[in-house]
């Protein structure tokens, strides 16, 4: 997703990161689904039967893709609430720290990308739960984990504080030209167009026009902040072995999940 | 109905002016109403106190801005009076950019009898004149004229949520996302920044200035409010530019009662001074805080105005609720505190006895006169009669703006569109 020049969003809100971890489990757009509490409906009659209640990191996972969306639409027309955005970005870094230093941050073996989806946001309860009562829920934090060695060592050593800071001027001014808002139209389209096309296997093609210097994922996995150089390249090399076994599953689920983005963005 | 999305007519800001006698509203549409209560009669005395429409005009208008491609809204945010120094009354009104001074003032003669026009106006052919007359002033029927004498623009980057009137008179602030202007009311062109909390890089950006006051008596102290909970005094005496609290007013964390909705919760939507200066009051999502000016680690008064909704948070999240910004009120003697709630429900707690009361600004259940009932939310499994659930309270009737007369037991309320005014009854 690119920036959304004119409107403020804090630099190190991460859309792709995401949207790739969407895909292990959760479903990025398919738990959007807005089923209200109002409706009266029992959210836990509704679980597709022989599911159990989501676990915290996955309702936890879905509230921070709640947010990202949250911050990404906003009224064209009139400038976004600067406070609520703030409070978003707040609350999107925090689940960020959380899930840092948890260790969440790799990529989940492709079975999990199997499982069942969530049919709706399930009531938060857990999320709204007082820490106390979650001690016993949430993961622990994986030290010996070797799955994904390019990746996990960066995220989970690196201070969070540093790992979302990049020094590279802000696209979130609100002050930005005018220029810069006819470029948000032409991003959304870009990211439409990119979706609709994409081949299974092309992972790298999803973040192929992602402006560098904006999203400098090798900043963030390698840990190493206010690096400038070697852009995509690596970090995209970086990532792809990760979830090329077995590629073509992981990547049909990636399609799969896609699809829902899209409809999520087109529809509000 | 506004070609826009929303209602032109919601309300967005009540204001008794400092007698009571006049209550402005200002709308999403940028219009201002104002009531005027009617004077006591002998004849009537039941009629006492009725507040009547006094003067609508349209304040602001919708703007845009070039440079951005951005609407700026006309709703108006708040509006605050001025004291009254003649017969004419004045206010300040202001959306998201601009401020405007505005005279409010009756004119109930009108001079007839030119020499050189006739009365429709138009110039006489001085040939006609024959005699000289002067000319003499006839009552009329009254009329109100509204009319824009300051317009204090450009001096806000981002929304500004907050006007104050100075104790001096002479002089208000207005206070957007991230800075505190000085205004001289007789200067249109000319502004002091006297708080700014914008980083230098806006990436860093993770608190802003919610809602401003100044100290109704001492013209040099002022507080703001910020998204993270907390409260700064500011002595405008000690630098210009005040970006170094006197005070710093902030209550520490529950660490079991943390969430990741916690700082949300926590971000203040208003600001106000008690009456005699003392104390101030802070509204969160879901509380209504009291605090001494002299005690900083903590408030010296917490009320719950809707614990209930504290297990829905997320839900609230979603659906944009938890970002509602509800205002808070004082009546005139300091000893209730008034804020609303969802479901057109507004709450009242007595500083003193502690007891607290939910009432409702409905239609349905409002008749002119009638009492109004106690509600009540019921939480948990077994519902009474009279109560109603949490699952059935309708977040889309919220009460964000309500007001309280200076002196006397009136209350006006703002249910969306509507506008409730209710008073204790006298015996």
């Amino acid at each position: 997703m690119r920036n959304l020049p004119g409107f403020w969003i804090p630099k190190d809100v991460s859309w792709e990161k995401f949207t790739k971890q969407g895909t292990q489990g959760t479903m990025f757009a398919r738990g959007l689904k807005r089923k209200s509490a109002e409706d009266g409906e029992d959210v836990e009659g509704g679980l597709a039967g022989a599911q159990a209640m989501p676990s915290y990191s996955l309702q936890r996972q879905s509230l921070l893709d709640m947010s990202l969306v949250k911050l990404q639409l906003c009224h064209m027309l009139v400038e976004p609430n600067l406070c609520r955005s703030v409070l978003i970005a707040n609350t999107v870094r925090q689940i960020q720290e959380e899930m840092a230093q948890d260790g969440t941050w790799r990529v989940v073996a492709p079975q999990a990308a199997g499982r069942a989806p969530l049919d709706r946001l399930v009531s938060t309860d857990i999320l709204c739960r007082s820490v106390r009562e979650q001690e016993g829920e949430r993961p622990a934090p994986d030290a010996g984990d070797g799955h994904t060695p390019d990746l996990v060592p960066g995220l989970a050593t690196v201070p969070s504080a540093q790992a979302l800071r990049n020094p590279q001027s802000s696209l979130w001014e609100v002050d930005s030209s005018r220029e810069n808002r006819g470029g948000f139209q032409k991003s959304l389209d870009q990211i439409f167009e990119t979706l609709e096309n994409k081949t299974s296997g092309s992972v790298e093609e999803l973040f192929a026009d992602v402006d560098s210097s904006y999203y400098d994922l090798d900043a963030v996995l390698t840990g190493m902040v206010g690096s400038t150089q070697s852009g995509h390249g690596s970090g995209l090399q970086a990532f792809s072995p990760a979830t090329a076994a077995p590629p073509s599953s992981s990547c049909r689920s990636d399609l799969g999940e896609l699809d829902h983005a899209v409809e999520i963005l087109v529809e509000t | 109905m506004s070609a826009c999305s929303g209602r032109a007519d919601i309300i967005s800001t009540v204001e008794f002016n400092h007698t009571g006698e006049l209550l402005a509203t200002g709308d999403k549409g940028g219009r201002v109403v104002i009531f005027q209560r009617e004077q006591e009669s002998k004849n009537q005395v039941h009629r006492r106190g009725e507040y009547n429409v006094y003067s609508t005009f349209q304040s602001h208008e919708p703007e845009f801005d070039y440079l951005k491609s951005l609407e700026i809204e006309e709703k108006i945010n708040k509006i605050r009076w001025l004291p009254q120094q003649n017969a004419a009354y004045f206010l300040l009104s202001t959306n998201d950019k601009t401020v405007k001074l505005w005279k409010v003032s009756e004119r109930d003669k009108r001079p007839e009898g030119y020499n050189l026009k006739d009365e429709e106006g138009r110039l006489r052919d001085p040939a006609t004149i024959t005699t000289l007359r002067v000319p003499v002033l006839r009552p009329m029927d009254l009329m109100v004229e509204a009319t824009p004498r300051r317009v204090f623009a450009n001096a806000h980057t981002y929304h500004i949520n907050s006007i104050s009137v100075n104790s001096d008179y002479e002089t208000y602030m207005s206070a957007d996302d991230l800075r505190i202007n000085l205004w001289n009311f007789e200067i249109t062109n000319q502004s002091f920044n006297i708080v700014d909390i914008k980083p230098a890089n806006m990436e860093e950006l993770t608190e802003v200035i919610t809602a401003a006051e100044f100290h109704p008596h001492h013209c040099n102290s002022f507080v703001y409010s910020s998204s993270k909970g907390t409260i700064r005094l500011c002595d405008m005496r000690a630098s210009a530019l005040c970006d170094r609290h006197s005070k710093f007013f902030e209550e520490p964390e529950d660490p079991s009662n943390r969430s990741f909705f916690s700082e949300i919760i926590s971000s203040i939507s208003d600001v106000k001074f008690s009456h005699s200066g003392r104390y101030i009051m802070t509204r969160d999502y879901l509380t209504v805080k009291v605090w001494d000016l002299n005690m900083e680690n903590r408030p010296i008064e917490t009320y719950q105005v809707h614990d209930y909704l504290r297990s829905k948070l997320c839900s609230l999240y979603e659906n944009d609720c938890i970002f509602d910004k509800f205002e808070c009120v004082w009546n005139g003697s300091d000893s209730v505190i008034m804020t609303g709630s969802y479901n057109n429900f507004f709450r009242m707690f007595d500083r003193n006895t502690k007891r607290d009361v939910t009432l409702e600004a409905s239609r349905e259940n409002s008749k002119p006169r009638a009492i109004l009932k106690p509600r009540k939310v019921c939480v948990g499994g077994k519902r009474r009669k009279d109560e109603i659930s949490v699952d059935s309270l309708d977040f889309s009737k919220k009460i964000l703006h309500t007001a309280w007369h200076p002196s006397e037991n009136i209350i006006a309320v703002a249910a969306t569109n509507n506008l409730y005014i209710f008073q204790d009854k006298v015996n």
